[in-house]
C-alpha cells in the first residue's frame, strides 16, 4: 500500500483528494457526509461578498448518449449567511482534525474586508485559506474573481493584503480565461501565495434549446456565459498546469499546485500528478455520481501507485515535466507508422475513411487474394453474413507512405489494435531549432527547404 | 377454465423500443464504412447511415435512409432473419451483442407510420401506365418505386386487402396488420392504384392488361398448400389458412387440444405457436427429415421450442384417423435419413413395419406451397415450375417482368428478398419504358 497522504504547504490530509470550492461543499453537513466516504479535504463553496442565485443554474453538454461530459453553471458564491458559514466550518473542522478544512473566499476588491475575512476565517480553525480570482461570472461583472484573475497586478495586490495578516497557508485559485496563467502565478507569488490552484471554470455557453431557442440553461428568456467545467476541460487543465510546472520563475517558489478541471477517474488524477500537482480537486464528477466515488479514486490511484513501484505522493509529483517541451525541440527523425493487428481488426473501416479522407491516405482495403480493393465492391445480389463478412477486405496500412499522424489510432474502436510502432527514420536526429540554427534559409525558402529534404531523404508526396 | 384472449396472447411479441432504448442503441453502433450489415442486407439499406440518424434524433430521416432502399422496411424490420442478415454479420457480434438493427429499423419506421408522415413524393408524370399483379411486398415496392419515378401504376389484387403475407401469413406475434396496411397506404399515398378482388384469368383478363398497360410486373406468389395424397387429408387443416384466421377473425379459430403441425418451416412453427398460445394442451410437430435439414430460421425454432411444443423428428403422416367425423389421430410411419435427392439433401425414406399413431385432434400442415398457377395461365418459360425471368427482371414475355416468391426457383423465399426482386425490377422497367423517350435511366 502506497502512502496517499499529503503536506501541501503545511495542509496535511490523509490522501490528495479534496472536494473542490463548488456546490458539493456548500454547506457543513455536505462536507460530513463527504468525509465520511473518504475525501481527504475540502475547499469550502467560497464566502464572501451577498448575492443572490437565479434558476435554472446548470446547463450541461451531453455526447453520444454520454451525459455530462461537461457541465457549465452560473451559480455564484456561497449564498448563505456568512455566519452561519463560519460556523459551520468550525464545527466541520473541530469534528475532523485529520481533514483539510479549507476556506474558498471572495470579497471586494478593498484591503480591509479582505483582512476581515481573512481573520473570520481563520478564528474558525480552517486550515487555509483559497483566494478565488476565478469565478468567470456573476463575481467578475463585480470586480471579483477572474476579474482579479486576469490582471497580474491586481493579483499581486490582493494577495498580498492576504498574505500580510494571514497565519494559516493562503492558496490562490487562478483563472484558465487567460492567454497565459504565468504572468498571474507570478504575481501571486510574488505577493507571498503558499500554493497555487487551477484550473476554475471556463467562459462557456453551453448550447441552444433547439424548441423553444433559448439559451441553456434558460433563466427566465436570457442566458449568459457561465463556467465550464468536466471532463471535457482536463486537457485544458493539464496544460495550464504543466506551463506551471516548466516556467523557472514559479519553480524557483517551490510552492505546490492544487490541480483540478476534470478529475474524474484515478487515471485523471495520476496524469495532474505527474505534471506538477500536489493535491487533486474534483467537483463535476461528484456532482454526477456523489462522494461514493472518493473509494475508486482512492483504491485505483492506489494499485497503480503499488505497480509502478510508487511509495508517496511525492514521488509521482511532476514525473513527467521533464517531457513537457515544444515544437522546437521535437526530434524531427523519430518516425512511427501506424500498424494494424488483422487478429483483433474488426474491419468496420474507421481507419480505412479516417485515413481516406481526412489524414494521408495510407490505408488499403486487401482481399483474400492480397489484392487492393475499393470500398462498396460488392455486387447488389450479394447478401448474407456468411458473404458479407467472408468477402469483406482487410485493412492494412502502407508504411512506406504512413506519416504517423495517429488519427487511425485515435478513431479505432478496439484496444490494441492498431499500434504506433517506432521505426528507423535513417536520419540523424535533429530539432526545428537545431536545423533552423545552421540553415536559416530554410524557414523562408522552399527551395531550400527542398534542397535539404533531398540531402536527408524526406519524401513527402 | 382460464379464459384466453387471442388480441392479448398473440400480440405483438417484442414491445417498441422506447425513445431511451432506441438512443442507447443507436449510439452503440461504430458507424462502420462500407458497413457489413449494409452488405448482408439483400436491399442494401445504410444502416449505418439510418442508425446514425436516431442518435441525432433525425428520426423522419432515418426512415426515410430505410425506405429509400426498401419500402417494406416496417415489416422486414420485424420479419426478416437478421441473424443471418445484418446483424449477423454486424462488427460488434463477435466479443459483444450486435447492434439491434431490426429494433432500430422498427422504431424508425414505425415513427413516420404512427405520425403520418410520408418520406417520398409521386414523381413527375412519365405518361406511361405500368400494371403489378399481386399487391405482396414484391408488387407494393414496384408500384411504389415506379411511382416515386412518376409512372401510372395499377396494382391488381385478388384479396380484399393487399400486402400478401405480410397481411394473412405472419402471425400478429410478430407482425400486426395494421403495419402492413400502413405500407401500402403509403404506396397508395404515392399514386398507386390498388384495386383488390381482382384476379388474373377470374374477373380480370390478361388481353385488357396487356393492351390498357406498357409494361406489367407479376408478383403472384405461390398458390396453396400441396396435397400430400394420404387418406383422411380431407380431415387436415391448411397452415396459411390458420394464420390467417388467428390474424383476421381470431375468435373463430378453433383449436385442438392435442394439435399436430405437419411441416417444419417458419409457417409450421407459427401454426404450432398460435395453437400453443390459443390452449391447445399438446402441440406436436412432425417433419419427415431431422432437426438439420428444417427450413424455420434458427430463432424461430428456438422460440417454438421455448413456447412448449414438442417435436417428431424423421416421422411421415401416412393416413389421417378418423372416428365419426372427428379427427382422433394421425398415424406415422418412422423415416431414415438415405442417399441426397434433388435438393442436395439426404432423402428420407420409411422405415419399414414402425407405423405409430399420434392421438390428436387436429391436424395442421405447413409443406410449402405450390407453384404458381399463371405461367401456365400466360404459357410463361418456368425453371421448376417458378416463373423464369433474365437478369432484368423479365419473363419469356418481352415487357412482362416477375419478381418475388414466384421466381425464387433458387433460395429460400422471404419478404426481403421479395422487396429487392420488386425494387430492382422497377428500375429495369423504367428503364426500359424510358429509353423510348430519349430519357436518361435513373437506377
Amino acid at each position: 500500500m502506497a502512502d496517499l497522504s499529503i503536506n501541501f504547504a503545511g495542509i496535511k490530509s490523509p490522501n490528495p483528494f479534496w472536494l473542490a470550492s463548488a456546490p458539493p461543499t456548500n454547506s457543513g453537513a455536505q462536507i460530513h457526509r463527504a468525509f465520511e466516504h473518504g475525501w481527504g479535504g475540502a475547499v469550502w463553496k467560497t464566502i464572501g461578498a451577498p448575492v443572490l442565485n437565479v434558476s435554472n443554474r446548470y446547463g450541461a453538454w451531453h455526447y453520444g448518449g454520454q451525459k455530462m461530459l461537461a457541465i457549465n453553471n452560473v451559480e455564484l458564491i456561497s449564498d448563505r449567511p456568512l455566519e452561519v458559514n463560519l460556523k459551520e466550518i468550525r464545527d466541520v473542522k473541530r469534528n475532523w482534525p485529520d481533514r483539510a478544512v479549507i476556506v474558498s473566499a471572495m470579497v471586494e476588491s478593498k484591503p480591509e474586508a479582505w483582512r476581515d475575512i481573512v481573520m473570520r476565517i481563520e478564528d474558525t480553525g480552517a486550515d487555509g485559506i483559497e483566494l478565488n480570482y476565478g469565478c468567470p461570472h456573476g463575481m467578475s461583472e463585480r470586480g471579483m474573481g477572474s476579474a482579479v484573475g486576469q490582471v497580474p497586478s491586481y493579483c499581486q495586490m490582493i494577495t498580498s493584503w492576504v498574505t500580510e495578516v494571514a497565519k494559516i497557508p493562503v492558496i490562490v485559485k487562478l483563472t484558465p480565461n487567460v492567454a497565459s496563467v504565468v504572468p498571474p502565478a507570478r504575481a501571486a507569488l510574488a505577493a507571498g501565495a503558499n500554493g497555487l490552484s487551477l484550473i476554475n471554470t471556463i467562459n462557456s455557453i453551453v448550447g441552444v434549446n433547439l424548441d423553444t431557442l433559448e439559451i441553456t440553461p434558460n433563466i427566465g428568456g436570457k442566458g449568459g456565459h457561465g463556467g465550464y467545467a468536466g471532463p471535457a476541460v482536463k486537457p485544458i487543465a493539464l496544460n495550464f498546469l504543466s506551463s506551471l510546472g516548466v516556467d523557472e520563475e514559479v519553480r524557483r517558489y517551490g510552492v505546490p499546485i492544487s490541480g483540478m478541471g476534470g478529475i474524474s477517474t484515478w487515471k485523471d488524477a495520476a496524469e495532474f500528478l505527474l505534471l506538477g500537482a500536489t493535491s487533486l480537486q474534483v467537483c463535476t464528477a461528484v456532482m454526477h455520481y456523489g462522494f461514493r466515488i472518493i473509494e475508486d479514486l482512492v483504491d485505483g490511484l492506489n494499485a497503480w501507485m503499488d505497480a509502478k513501484g510508487f511509495k508517496t505522493i511525492s514521488d509521482v509529483v511532476g514525473k513527467s515535466l521533464h517531457r513537457i517541451s515544444d515544437f522546437n525541440d521535437f526530434d524531427l527523425s523519430f518516425r512511427a507508422v501506424a500498424r494494424i493487428d488483422p487478429d483483433k481488426c474488426i474491419r468496420c473501416n474507421l481507419c480505412y475513411v479516417a485515413c481516406n479522407d481526412t489524414a494521408h491516405q495510407c490505408i488499403d482495403l486487401v482481399d483474400a487474394s492480397g489484392s487492393v480493393v475499393p470500398p462498396f465492391r460488392y455486387d447488389v445480389h450479394s447478401n448474407g453474413k456468411h458473404e458479407a463478412v467472408s468477402t469483406r477486405p482487410q485493412p492494412v496500412v502502407r508504411e512506406e507512405d504512413c506519416v504517423g499522424c495517429r488519427l487511425c489510432h485515435n478513431v479505432c474502436p478496439v484496444e490494441g489494435c492498431i499500434e504506433m510502432v517506432e521505426v528507423p527514420s535513417g536520419r540523424a536526429s535533429v530539432t526545428w531549432r537545431e536545423l533552423t540554427e545552421k540553415r536559416p534559409e530554410v524557414t523562408d525558402d522552399w527551395e531550400a527547404m527542398k534542397r535539404y529534404r533531398e540531402e536527408v531523404g524526406i519524401d513527402i508526396h | 377454465m382460464q379464459i384466453i384472449k387471442p388480441e392479448e396472447v398473440l400480440s405483438e411479441y417484442y414491445p417498441p423500443l422506447t425513445d431511451h432504448e432506441a438512443l442507447v442503441e443507436a449510439n452503440r453502433c461504430l458507424y462502420c464504412y462500407d458497413a457489413p450489415c449494409t452488405h448482408a442486407c439483400p436491399t442494401h439499406i445504410d444502416i449505418p447511415k439510418f442508425i446514425k440518424k436516431i442518435a441525432t434524433q433525425n428520426v423522419v430521416g432515418s426512415a426515410r435512409t430505410i425506405l429509400e432502399s426498401n419500402l417494406m422496411g416496417a415489416t422486414c424490420a420485424r420479419v426478416c432473419p437478421v441473424q443471418e442478415l445484418c446483424e449477423g454479420a454486424c462488427v460488434l457480434g463477435a466479443e459483444h451483442k450486435p447492434i439491434a438493427i431490426g429494433r432500430l429499423q422498427r422504431y424508425a419506421t414505425d415513427y413516420v407510420y404512427e405520425r403520418g408522415i410520408d418520406v417520398f413524393k409521386p414523381g413527375p408524370p412519365t405518361g406511361k401506365k405500368v400494371a403489378v399483379i399481386g399487391a405482396g411486398p414484391a408488387g407494393l415496392t414496384c408500384a411504389g418505386e415506379l411511382a416515386k419515378l412518376g409512372h401510372s401504376v395499377t396494382v391488381f389484387e385478388k384479396r380484399e386487402l393487399p400486402n400478401g403475407l405480410s397481411t394473412y401469413g405472419i402471425i400478429v406475434l410478430r407482425e400486426p396488420v395494421e403495419v402492413a396496411q400502413a405500407e401500402a397506404e403509403m404506396v397508395r399515398r404515392l399514386g398507386v392504384e390498388i384495386k383488390t378482388q381482382m384476379e388474373l384469368g377470374r374477373n380480370l383478363s390478361w388481353d385488357e392488361v396487356k393492351q390498357a398497360f406498357d409494361a406489367v410486373f407479376l408478383s403472384v406468389g405461390l398458390g396453396g398448400v400441396p396435397m400430400m395424397g394420404i387418406p383422411g387429408e380431407e380431415y387436415i387443416l391448411d397452415g396459411l389458412q390458420y394464420i390467417e384466421t388467428s390474424k383476421m377473425n381470431p375468435e373463430s379459430l378453433k383449436v385442438g387440444h392435442q394439435v399436430v403441425v405437419i411441416g417444419a418451416g417458419n409457417t409450421a412453427v407459427d401454426c404450432a405457436t398460435i395453437a400453443k398460445r390459443l390452449g391447445a394442451e399438446r402441440v406436436t410437430m412432425v417433419y419427415r427429415r431431422t432437426e438439420r435439414e428444417m427450413t424455420a430460421y434458427d430463432f424461430e425454432y428456438s422460440f417454438v421450442k421455448n413456447e412448449g411444443v414438442e417435436f417428431r423428428f424423421l416421422t411421415q403422416p401416412v393416413e389421417v384417423l378418423v372416428e365419426n367425423g372427428q379427427v382422433v389421430g394421425l398415424k406415422c410411419v418412422r423415416m431414415a435419413l438415405g442417399a441426397p435427392d434433388a435438393s442436395g439433401r439426404p432423402a428420407p425414406v420409411p422405415v419399414p413395419g414402425s407405423e405409430f399413431v399420434l392421438p390428436c385432434d387436429q391436424v395442421v400442415k405447413a409443406i410449402g406451397q405450390e407453384k404458381p398457377a399463371v405461367a401456365r395461365l400466360l404459357g410463361l418459360e418456368t425453371d421448376k415450375g417458378f416463373i423464369k425471368v433474365n437478369q432484368n427482371y423479365e419473363t419469356s414475355l418481352p415487357g412482362v417482368f416477375a419478381g418475388g416468391d414466384c421466381i425464387r426457383a433458387k433460395g429460400a423465399a422471404s419478404t426481403v428478398m421479395a422487396v429487392q426482386d420488386g425494387k430492382l425490377a422497377a428500375f429495369a422497367i423504367h428503364r426500359n419504358l424510358m429509353a423510348g423517350m430519349g430519357a436518361a435511366a435513373d437506377d
